[in-house]
């Protein structure tokens, strides 16, 4: 067990406030330094003002905005339905959770139920996806610091996750799949047995890929005890999903507010136990997404076996129109955490406001705490493990 | 190394380029570095097509972090006003010759965006733009095509005649031709 | 705890500042009066019986028609695992009201959002400045009568459609008859004696 590394409690630099240092350049020699907007990790257009004598961090300040695409706006010019497409872009490498999100808020307000044919599409759907976000989060953090062939690997079991579900709805990455009321198309002949063979292909690679970066020597030595979070502060800074979870408390959407059919799948929620360094660690956030990696597998084994004939889409009426005021608030297990929806219904048919509050957003003000003391590379390491995407951050 | 291009937007363009031209295109257009500039839902696509199924580093395309090393930008995703400078300052920071592809509709108009109030409506509002990639996203096939393009662009360009504008004649290339894109 | 009882716990407590429980139909929310939501989101989080530990969400919502922003808090425990919303009416020409990041730290950029968008001041934030749109920007988005400008920074916000001065070979042969039409009745008008009752042909 290495011991933690992180920002001395009783930090000897004079705590200003951001907006004094922005303000002001200190006199004690050190640089300000702009990391981003555009910087070879994949993590979309992020900056940090980062205030640095060269290796140390004094202080880490993220600035975000670079991907504000005004989605919450859009969703008041456009009808329910329309809104669709841009739920996608709310995190792009998500996109069936996203949508599930905002179908369920509206469907919350509608009061529509949805068709079990349906809830197994989705399901089968969101779980592949959530697969294949994990898939980019590990491999780019293992690129973040330095290990750049597992990349390709989690690229290559992602692209026969995109052949499945480009045969089911369509598109490679911006999927529009999801209805509100159901789905938009059916599974196709055949789907169940392609998506056996896969999940039997992906389950022999996970423990290829432990052995490939998770428990090598330099990884470990690289993350254990980096920026560890206790619960107690993973709680108050909001922090969700996976990052969560590997602070050790226990709780995902998935089982404790379940939604969907979620209570008729078994499953485990794994929990981060500091194995090589401390609970909450950035190796912790590594390894809680290997290990759900290899739970969604098992949930959509039961899906495929367990799925019944029927609809896919509920009856809806041709134009939805509600009374203005009425206001629907949904979560959803993304695989960046705990993606929330509200919703309030407009007098015609647009919705009057829409706000998601996703797992990255929060995420980004608690590396600021934590990144005091720590050195330039182990900032890159740990927004990595904090698995923050620009488009959830800037909607 | 052809010397004739059949159709581009109704033109037949013709260049004639020497041997010493072809040798340089060909190893220019053999080894294109593109700038790692993914913003949004094309960024996660470039990466794919950087990856082992439709791989560009067969083409000898591999990402550079940083423009001092690139020959050619690729605007994957949305342009917002916050980032349009930028994408200004990073594309000056390249080094002549240099090319920018527009990839996805977003960086070619604004996309799906165009009722945002923060969305830059085009990439070639802000830098002059040599291919647009269509798509939301585009499929690694397209933008290997749209690579392709710029190949085929450098392989056209004669090195001792240097740059002229498009529309200029140049006595060079014959009769009566003028320089096209 | 139910909503219901959560609710009289803080009537208790606070009694005038904290409202009724509003019967919507799902998600039901209390209102608070704006100076005492920081006392009641403290309260909130300490208390054993609440333990509200987690601000999941905060969202302000602009009525011009009522000529007031809301800003709702939606508040969760991991404790108890439950949920309780407070809202919070401003006056929409000086939307002001107190922090609740000394309450929790989640709140901070939740705060600087709604600021940036809506405009909505949080007095006592250690750092309230603008955090989606750039530094310069003038106006506050999400309000129902924003006006988009003309151009930023040199960048026009608008981009002509390549389609303009297009015209479809039909909609062009429609003109091209209307035209000859009105041709027609004009030349033939001025042959006849005016007659105030005769009809113009349709053109």
């Amino acid at each position: 067990m290495t011991e933690a590394r992180r920002a001395p409690e009783t930090p000897t630099m004079e705590m200003t406030s951001n907006k004094e240092v922005l303000r002001r350049i200190e006199y004690t020699g050190d640089m300000l330094l702009n990391m981003g907007p555009q910087h070879p990790s994949t993590h979309g257009v992020i900056n940090f003002l980062v205030q640095t004598d060269g290796e140390v961090m004094k202080r880490a300040i993220p600035e975000v905005g670079y991907l504000h695409r005004s989605l919450e706006k859009i969703g008041e010019k456009v009808t329910y339905n329309g809104y669709m497409p841009y739920t996608d872009r709310v995190d792009y490498i998500t996109a069936m959770c996203a949508n599930q999100g905002y179908a369920m808020a509206v469907e919350r307000l509608l009061a529509v139920t949805v068709p079990k044919r349906a809830e197994y599409c989705r399901t089968i759907a969101t779980e592949l996806n959530r697969i294949s976000s994990h898939l980019v989060s590990l491999g780019t953090m293992a690129m973040d610091v330095g290990a750049v062939t597992p990349f390709p690997y989690a690229l290559r079991e992602r692209e026969f996750i995109n052949d499945l579900l480009e045969e089911l709805c369509g598109a490679r990455l911006t999927y529009n799949y999801l209805r509100i009321g159901g789905v938009a198309y059916d599974l196709p002949e055949g789907y169940a047995e392609k998506l056996v063979t896969f999940l039997d292909h992906f389950e022999k690679i996970l423990p290829e890929f432990n052995r490939l970066i998770t428990y090598n020597e330099i990884f470990v030595q690289r993350l254990a005890g980096l920026a560890p979070i206790s619960p107690e502060m993973a709680i108050d800074y909001c922090l969700v999903g996976p990052n969560l979870r590997a602070s050790g408390v226990k709780f995902d959407v998935r089982k404790d507010i379940p939604y969907s059919i979620y209570p008729e799948v078994q499953f485990e929620v794994p929990v981060g136990r500091g194995e090589v360094g401390v609970t909450g660690d950035s190796w912790d956030r590594f390894w809680v997404r290997c290990e759900e990696m290899r739970q969604s597998c098992r949930i959509l084994r039961q899906c495929v076996a367990q799925i019944p004939k029927g609809e896919v889409m509920a009856k809806m009426p041709r134009k939805i129109k509600m009374t203005e005021g009425l206001e629907a608030y949904s979560r959803i297990e993304s695989s960046r955490g705990d993606m929330q929806y509200y919703v309030v219904a407009g007098a015609g048919e647009n919705a009057y406001r829409v706000k998601v509050r996703t797992g990255s957003f929060t995420a980004m003000g608690i590396i600021d705490v934590l990144s005091r003391g720590l050195m330039i590379a182990d900032l890159v390491a740990l927004i990595a493990s904090l698995d923050v995407v620009a488009p959830e951050i800037d909607r | 190394m052809s010397k004739h291009y059949a159709e581009d937007v109704g033109q037949v363009i013709t260049t004639r380029t020497s041997f010493i031209d072809d040798i340089i295109n060909l190893a220019r257009k053999s080894s294109i570095f593109y700038l790692l500039f993914g913003l949004a839902c094309c960024g996660i696509e470039l990466m794919q097509t950087g990856g082992p199924r439709a791989d560009i580093d067969r083409f000898g395309s591999v990402p550079r972090a940083t423009p001092r090393q690139s020959d050619l930008m690729i605007v994957a995703g949305t342009l917002t006003y916050k980032m349009a400078e930028r994408c200004k300052l990073l594309y000056e920071q390249m080094a002549e010759p240099k090319y920018v592809i527009s990839m996805g509709s977003c960086a070619n108009c604004g996309g799906l965006f165009q009722l945002a109030y923060s969305v830059c409506k085009g990439v070639d509002k802000i830098v002059p733009v040599d291919i647009y990639v269509p798509g939301c996203p585009p499929r690694p096939e397209a933008l290997t095509e749209g690579l392709l393009r710029v190949q085929d662009k450098i392989v056209r360009e004669r090195w001792f005649a240097g740059r002229r504008e498009v529309g200029q004649s140049d006595p060079g290339l014959g009769i009566d031709y003028k320089v096209s894109a | 705890m139910t909503p219901e009882e959560i609710q009289q716990v803080l009537a208790g407590k606070f009694g005038e500042s904290v409202g009724a429980l509003q019967p919507a139909k799902q998600d039901p929310w209390v209102l608070v009066k704006p100076a005492a939501i920081a006392e009641v989101c403290a309260f909130l989080k300490t208390d054993p019986r609440t333990r509200m530990d987690s601000l999941m969400n905060l969202t302000a919502v602009d009525w011009p028609k009522r000529n007031q922003i809301d800003v709702i808090y939606h508040l969760f425990s991991y404790a108890h695992r439950h949920v309780f919303i407070l809202k919070v009416q401003l006056d929409r020409a000086a939307p002001a009201v107190p922090t609740v990041e000394g309450v929790w730290k989640a709140a901070d950029w939740l705060e600087r959002e709604q600021f940036d968008l809506l405009g909505v001041e949080f007095t006592g934030h250690p750092d309230l400045r603008r955090i989606m749109l750039p530094d310069d920007w003038v106006g506050h988005p999400l309000r129902k009568d924003y006006q988009e400008g003309a151009d930023y920074h040199h960048i026009s916000t608008t981009r002509e459609s390549p389609l303009d001065g297009f015209v479809r070979l039909d909609e062009l042969k429609k003109r091209a008859a209307a035209k000859s039409a009105e041709a027609a009745a004009a030349q033939a008008a001025p042959a006849h004696a005016p007659a105030p009752a005769k009809k113009e042909m349709p053109s």
